[in-house]
């Protein structure tokens, strides 16, 4: 074992931690919800209560809830995991229709007698080939020629559409409906027939499953390995990276890779799981909303995986708000106004250190009155943490009787 | 400027100081970093507020808000880093903010700026290109440009960090010129010598509160010292004769190309043997951070070879001269050196992580990392709010430095070179990473120390390298030279052109 130091931490005031913050953009985007709804004249309550309704009322609505969940965690993860390597992937969408579209394909040509044992593993593994490769492209551009992976994930999301815009009638037509691919067997997407029947017929499938198996993966890789370390100093500070010696290139270009696949399988699960249809020219908006996701949870897998959740409560919800007269795009509102406070949370962070602040100097002051009255004459950077909480609430009732005699 | 007070969030930077500065006096402001000194300068410049306290200009209470205010009360800055558009001409970079109208006269700006020029012995022609002059000229400009506003104070921060000592010597005595015609001037300045040379009286201020104002006429080096750090300080570097060891670094015919795409270094040859300091004297900019990256695997080289042990080196990758025994104080240590938004554990192994016994097929050993890194932290001296958990970011400089030294010089490497290893810090952290790079030597270590401050080459080295415009000048042993011919060689002039 090796001996644990007690470092003598100076007492100081309370730092907003990265949940308070997220939950306060929530709780904003909640408030200017309401506010929205008030001006068109209807009840927020109801509104919100409509939107808990729709999503989670019954069991079919929480399969439905989780399903949607299942891609935006894993498109989450992608977005999150470029992010803490120090890059934006803007490319999610571009990913996800190559993971379905490899899905799909997969699904269509594979023997229907293959056993799921071996199918299932085949298709997450390929779509996550497929996928890595679509990412390293973009990594492999700003390695090589520094072109910025904003630009080039962009411009491979539109080369990715048009590719499914191709391969459609190419190899996986409906021929009654000749803008769809063929509906896929139950058997060769990713629901499960217990899944199904638990949660009466939702898009519930093993995809939720293997997003929550994901967030343990990558949070592994981040904190645990060596790999992890590498592409966080990368995405800290690629100066001192390269001056100890790290390959900056190499990292960029395993970083997009992971991202890449990661964003794909949440195209599998969002084609051959949550629907089992793809169709032409039709951009997935899931792949941009796992930007919001990942903001929103801090880029932390657990973070992450709520947050999806709770848009996934708002995306399913929505539907269930026409009933009240409140537009659906109220919901869509909601979400965008706390991406707004998510990304402005520098304000959210000074806000709430300015209070924790500003309550810790009022402690200070009861502090030191408190130790006046005692004749202590230790310093208040003196005391622990145990005797500093007694003194304030002694010091407090003192300070409020100066003011009232005053 | 009486009684003022400026807090920073957990810092109080000026803590109730008071300066009078008179007509016509170089009043010298001494502090360590991070002593106030700035903080009081920008308040008055109207960079920062101050949060109590009142500034009187000529008798008058002023309230100066922004730097506009400060030029229309008379107040002039000379920065650090000069203020200055390169492809301009000097009478250009002069008026320019002070045209006054739409079209302006150059050719009356131009007569006013050789009027000034020749009033103060600045020797600056309006019409000369900025990117062609030197540093020390380009100074002068930025001084011309606060008397062509008519300041008649004038702030000098820092002013001969980025010059040679006979460039020193030539702004000394514009500064002289100027007070003698009724300007004032406020230098700020670590350097006691400086001092020394020009300044009338000194205020000394240390962590925020004023200590005193000096005579400096009357006080002596050590005692302006003491009073700003608190304690004694010895100057000298306290050292055994050198055990020159086997050559260690051997670089020949080096040729680096620097960023511009134009050869920085130029036919460079060196040898650094074990157990001795090398300093590299210059002034900045002259190839000195091309060479770095050349040894240091950051730069691709030219043409020449760089052998480490005996081992030619040239093409290897950063990691495997790192392997071999490289140390490297990299010159920018918030860049290069720390990851400011890691924690001190992470930063000590940043370079070893992947090797045992802080990893194990891949999966980083938490344990045994806090418990090298303490040891680090704990032999060097690091101090820190919550040791080894604490964001690189939140030490002060000396520490980060510290910190990095630590890190360098515990992996052992054969071959240690320190970039400006005290830039920034105080008189304290100096010392003591004096003694470290010392210690190193008289292990038998190779030392290659890169600075642009002599004294600190003089101080520690046993030989002296001069480099300038990329090439070596000469190598010479530094019990036989003096600053005055380094200096010389520092401006490209080798010994005994000058006579000819």
């Amino acid at each position: 074992m090796n001996k644990k130091k007690v470092i003598n931490k100076p007492l100081e005031a309370r730092k907003a931690s990265p949940l308070v913050v997220s939950l306060s953009a929530v709780f904003l985007g909640i408030v200017a919800g309401c506010v929205f709804i008030l001006c068109i004249g209807k009840n927020p309550f109801a509104g919100f209560e409509r939107i808990l309704f729709g999503a989670l009322s019954n069991t079919r609505r929480i399969g439905n809830t989780l399903g949607m969940s299942t891609q935006l965690i894993l498109i989450g993860l992608s977005v999150a995991f470029a992010f803490k390597t120090g890059l934006f992937n803007i490319g999610a969408p571009g990913q996800m229709l190559i993971g379905g579209i490899t899905g799909s394909i997969l699904a269509y040509y594979l023997p229907m007698d293959m056993p799921r044992i071996i199918y299932l593993p085949l298709i997450v593994i390929a779509s996550m080939l497929t996928g890595a490769l679509w990412g390293f492209l973009s990594g492999f551009l700003k390695a090589k020629f520094n072109v910025h992976e904003v630009v080039s994930t962009i411009m491979l999301n539109w080369i990715a559409y048009w590719i499914v815009y191709d391969f459609i009638p190419r190899f996986i037509i409906d021929p009654t409906i000749s803008v769809k691919s063929k509906p896929i067997e139950t058997v060769h997407t990713l629901r499960a027939d217990w899944l199904t029947s638990l949660t009466s017929f939702s898009t519930m499938n093993y995809g939720f499953f293997i997003a929550i198996v994901m967030c343990v993966v990558v949070w592994f890789i981040l904190q645990k390995t060596t790999l992890g370390f590498n592409l966080k100093a990368v995405g800290s500070n690629r100066f001192c990276a390269e001056y100890a010696g790290i390959k900056v290139n190499r990292s960029i270009m395993i970083s997009m890779a992971i991202a890449g696949a990661l964003a794909s399988l949440g195209g599998l699960t969002y084609y051959c799981g949550y629907s089992n249809i793809m169709e032409m020219g039709k951009m997935p908006s899931e792949g941009f909303d796992g930007i919001a996701v990942a903001l929103l949870g801090n880029c932390s897998p657990v973070g992450i995986f709520f947050s999806a959740i709770f848009f996934g409560i708002l995306k399913m919800g929505r539907g269930s708000l026409a009933a009240t007269g409140i537009p659906t795009e109220i919901a869509d509102t909601i979400i965008a106004t706390i991406i707004y406070f998510t990304a402005t949370n520098v304000i959210l962070a000074s806000f709430w250190n300015g209070l924790f602040k500003s309550s810790f100097s009022r402690k200070e002051e009861a502090v030191a009155a408190a130790l006046k009255a005692r004749g202590d004459d230790r310093g208040v950077d003196k005391l622990s943490k145990e005797e500093f909480k007694q003194l304030a609430k002694e010091g407090k009732a003192l300070v409020a009787g100066k003011k009232e005699g005053r | 400027m009486i009684d003022i007070w400026k807090e920073f969030p957990g810092i109080i930077a000026n803590a109730g100081i008071t300066l009078q500065v008179k007509e016509g006096e170089i009043h010298a402001i001494l502090g360590e970093n991070g002593a106030g000194k700035s903080t009081l300068m920008s308040i008055l410049f109207g960079l920062y507020h101050a949060d109590r306290g009142t500034i009187k200009v000529r008798g008058k209470e002023v309230h100066i808000k922004s730097p506009n205010d400060a030029f229309d009360l008379g107040i002039g800055m000379v920065h650090q880093h000069f203020q200055l558009v390169h492809n301009f001409t000097v009478a250009e970079n002069i008026i320019m903010g002070k045209e006054g109208g739409f079209v302006y006269d150059i050719k009356k700006a131009s007569k006013k700026i050789k009027e000034i020029s020749e009033r103060y012995g600045l020797s600056i022609e309006p019409d000369m290109v900025i990117e062609d002059i030197t540093v020390g000229m380009q100074q002068r400009v930025e001084i011309l440009k606060m008397l062509y506003r008519d300041a008649d104070i004038l702030i000098f921060d820092e002013p001969t960090a980025v010059l040679t000592p006979q460039e020193i010597d030539e702004l000394m005595q514009i500064m002289k010129n100027l007070a003698a015609e009724g300007k004032s001037i406020i230098l700020i300045t670590h350097k006691l010598d400086e001092i020394k040379a020009v300044a009338d009286r000194c205020t000394i201020i240390r962590r925020g509160k004023l200590i005193g104002v000096v005579d400096v006429a009357k006080a002596s080096v050590e005692d302006m010292a003491a009073a700003m750090v608190g304690r004694p300080v010895s100057f000298k570097v306290e050292k055994a004769p050198c055990r020159i060891g086997r050559p260690i670094l051997e670089i020949e015919n080096l040729s680096v190309m620097n960023s511009k795409k134009v050869l920085g270094v130029k036919n460079f040859s060196l040898t650094v043997n074990g157990g001795e300091i090398v300093g590299l004297a210059g002034v900045d900019g002259n190839g000195q951070t091309e060479l770095v990256e050349a040894i240091t695997g950051l730069r691709k080289v030219d043409s020449g070879t760089i052998k480490f042990n005996g081992r030619d080196i040239t093409n290897l990758s950063i990691a495997e001269r790192n392997a071999m025994g490289l140390g490297h104080i990299p010159e920018d240590r918030q860049k290069r050196g720390l990851i400011l938004s890691a924690p001190l554990s992470s930063n000590m192994v940043i370079k070893e992580f992947r090797h045992r016994p802080f990893s194990n097929h891949g999966i980083l050993d938490y344990p045994a990392i806090r418990e090298y890194s303490e040891e680090i932290i704990e032999k060097f001296d690091v101090r820190s709010g919550e040791g080894v958990d604490s964001l690189a970011g939140k030490l002060s400089g000396g520490n980060q430095q510290k910190a990095i030294i630590g890190r360098e010089i515990t992996s052992d490497p054969d071959l240690l070179i320190a970039v400006q290893p005290t830039r920034g810090l105080d008189v304290g952290a100096i010392e003591y990473i004096h003694k470290q790079l010392v210690e190193e030597r008289d292990k038998g270590k190779a030392v290659l120390l890169v600075s642009f401050e002599l004294d600190e080459i003089f101080n520690l080295s046993d030989r002296i390298a001069v480099i300038s415009s990329g090439k070596l000048i000469d190598i010479v042993d530094t019990a036989s030279t003096d600053e005055h011919s380094v200096g010389l060689m520092m401006a490209g002039i080798r010994k005994g052109e000058s006579d000819e």
